[in-house]
């Protein structure tokens, strides 16, 4: 069951002359939540990004090092990224549906990649809604705007869209940051729910969330890996000075 | 202040010339040495040329300014190269466009092209017609819709790009997909702003395509044109009765500044607009 789903492996990424992430080896199990938690500016979301590498997007970034997906070096010369995003689903921080209908939205990847039946398209929109808990409450105006929805529903929403590529891993980046307490709620219970089929790998600032949803926690300080364990001990036992003091609030 | 002497411009112009403007005005040729009869030939050949210049101009421009936007590593030599001719080429004087036009468009490409088709016994090309002016225009107005379709294309979020880029989607199909149709008002300011400029200036077509008087409207391309400003041009400086044809002038001149003003107009209400969605 404890299966290994990416492997990153002396991990370096330097932004020009300044170096963000020193030297991380984290191994992320399938079928699990891992959190990434520290303070801000530590790199968390910088490697989250490397693991489908929107970092690429960014000038001047340099990154050394593997993560290894599959048994496949991402980085390698090789790797169609497009084809590897299409595998690796990810929400962002500031929820971000295209100003498209619902329908249009969750069916965007799916077109893409040149699903045009009609049928098929509303049957991977439906199984999508369904999956991130929206379908019952946007079944009836599916042609309504995405940004006509509520914050917690447009962050649903986009986790549908990822849903609807079909991916392996989901990346979230702080996806409830932005939310009230009951849409945060919503996300974490969905976030227990898709686990079972999904790897995840999930930002946060918030530590009661961290402990709530997750199964690993690797605790980030500038730039640097501190700890990772299972989440439990991370927040009862944890080995490192610097985590414990994270995590009991004693600074960040 | 400003307002003033603008309510004073407008109503001189209306004052001198209304009461030559009608139906007629708008739809009949000059006559009797531009003394009398209307402008239509002058407003049609406007159209035709903006729409020419549109249709070279606009494709291009918005071409850049994908390129610049989207594509175009900011901090490259060839980015900031691009940057620069653009810059330049806004600041380059009309009436340098129009020398250019003969020396390039009519001259070299034209006498070319005579070359090729009749081995240079005919002149077809080699002279000024409505494609050599329409595409020396589409240069002129090249800055303008490169740098507001550059507007446009920014004030796509990012978050977009980035979520259609995380979903497997190429830089082609999210430009296509997600930053084009949000961006589409922005290209229409651009191009209605190019052809507002195009349609008020004069120098570059000068030389390379407008026609002193010509009653038929243009059928092919390298036909002549004639052209409000230039007609105006015309009719205040080389006219053999500059006098009687005062009020054909401002009336003209009305009709000019109504085109390009509606057109100013509606690039200012899109634009607007497209701020107002962004917020």
């Amino acid at each position: 069951m404890n299966t290994t789903k990416i492997i990153t492996k002396d991990l370096d990424l330097y932004y020009g002359e300044k170096q963000a992430l020193h030297n991380i080896n984290l191994d992320i199990p399938s079928y699990k939540v891992t959190a990434l938690i520290g303070p801000s500016g530590c790199g968390k979301s910088t490697f989250l990004r490397t693991l489908n590498r929107m970092n690429d997007l960014i000038d001047n970034v340099k990154i050394t090092g593997t993560v290894v997906i599959d048994g496949i070096n991402i980085y390698d010369k090789g790797v169609d990224v497009v084809e590897l995003r299409k595998k690796i689903g990810m929400i962002f921080q500031k929820s971000n549906p295209f100003p498209k209908s619902i329908y249009d939205n969750v069916a965007y990847g799916p077109r893409i990649n040149d699903i045009h039946d009609k049928k098929t398209l509303d049957q991977i929109v439906e199984e999508s809604l369904k999956k991130s808990a929206l379908w019952d409450e946007v079944k009836d105006d599916l042609k309504k705007s995405g940004l006509s929805l509520s914050g917690g529903q447009q962050q649903r929403l986009c986790i549908a869209r990822a849903l609807a590529v079909q991916p392996d891993i989901l990346l979230m980046d702080e996806p409830a940051s932005a939310l009230d307490p009951i849409a945060t709620a919503k996300i974490e219970e969905l976030i227990y729910e898709l686990k079972e089929n999904y790897t995840i790998v999930i930002v946060t600032h918030n530590m009661q969330q961290a402990a709530r949803v997750s199964d690993y926690t690797a605790f980030f300080y500038l730039g640097q890996l501190i700890e990772y364990d299972e989440t439990k001990r991370i927040f009862t036992t944890p080995k490192e000075k610097q985590t414990e003091d994270y995590v009991t609030g004693r600074f960040g | 202040m400003i307002i003033g002497v603008m309510i004073v411009f407008i109503l001189t112009i209306l004052l001198g010339g209304w009461h030559y403007l009608s139906w007629e005005f708008l739809t009949s040729p000059p006559e009797q040495g531009m003394t009398a009869g209307g402008i239509f030939p002058a407003i049609a050949g406007t159209v035709f040329l903006v729409l020419l210049m549109s249709l070279a101009g606009v494709p291009v421009g918005t071409i850049t300014a994908i390129y610049l936007s989207e594509y175009a590593n900011r901090n490259s030599i060839f980015t900031k190269m691009i940057r620069f001719a653009v810059n330049t080429l806004a600041g380059v004087p009309a009436i340098v466009f129009g020398l250019f036009g003969v020396g390039f468009f009519i001259q070299f490409i034209g006498g070319g092209m005579d070359h090729l088709l009749s081995g240079g016994g005919q002149m077809v090309w080699r002279q000024g017609n409505i494609l050599w002016a329409s595409l020396t225009m589409a240069l002129l107005t090249l800055p303008v819709v490169i740098v507001s379709v550059e507007e446009a294309l920014r004030s796509v979020p990012p978050e977009y790009r980035e979520a259609s880029l995380a979903l497997g989607a190429t830089k082609f199909q999210t430009v296509l997909k997600i930053v084009l149709p949000n961006a589409y008002t922005g290209i229409l300011t651009g191009t209605i702003l190019a052809v507002g400029r195009g349609a008020g200036e004069v120098a570059p077509i000068l030389f390379t395509g407008a026609a002193y008087y010509l009653p038929q409207i243009p059928s092919s391309l390298s036909d002549q044109f004639m052209h409000l400003g230039y007609h105006l041009y015309i009719m205040s400086t080389q006219s053999p009765d500059v006098e009687a044809t005062l009020g054909i002038q401002y009336a003209t001149a009305f009709v000019l500044l109504v085109l390009t003003f509606l057109l100013n107009f509606s690039a200012i209400i899109l634009r607007y607009r497209l701020r107002a969605r962004v917020q």
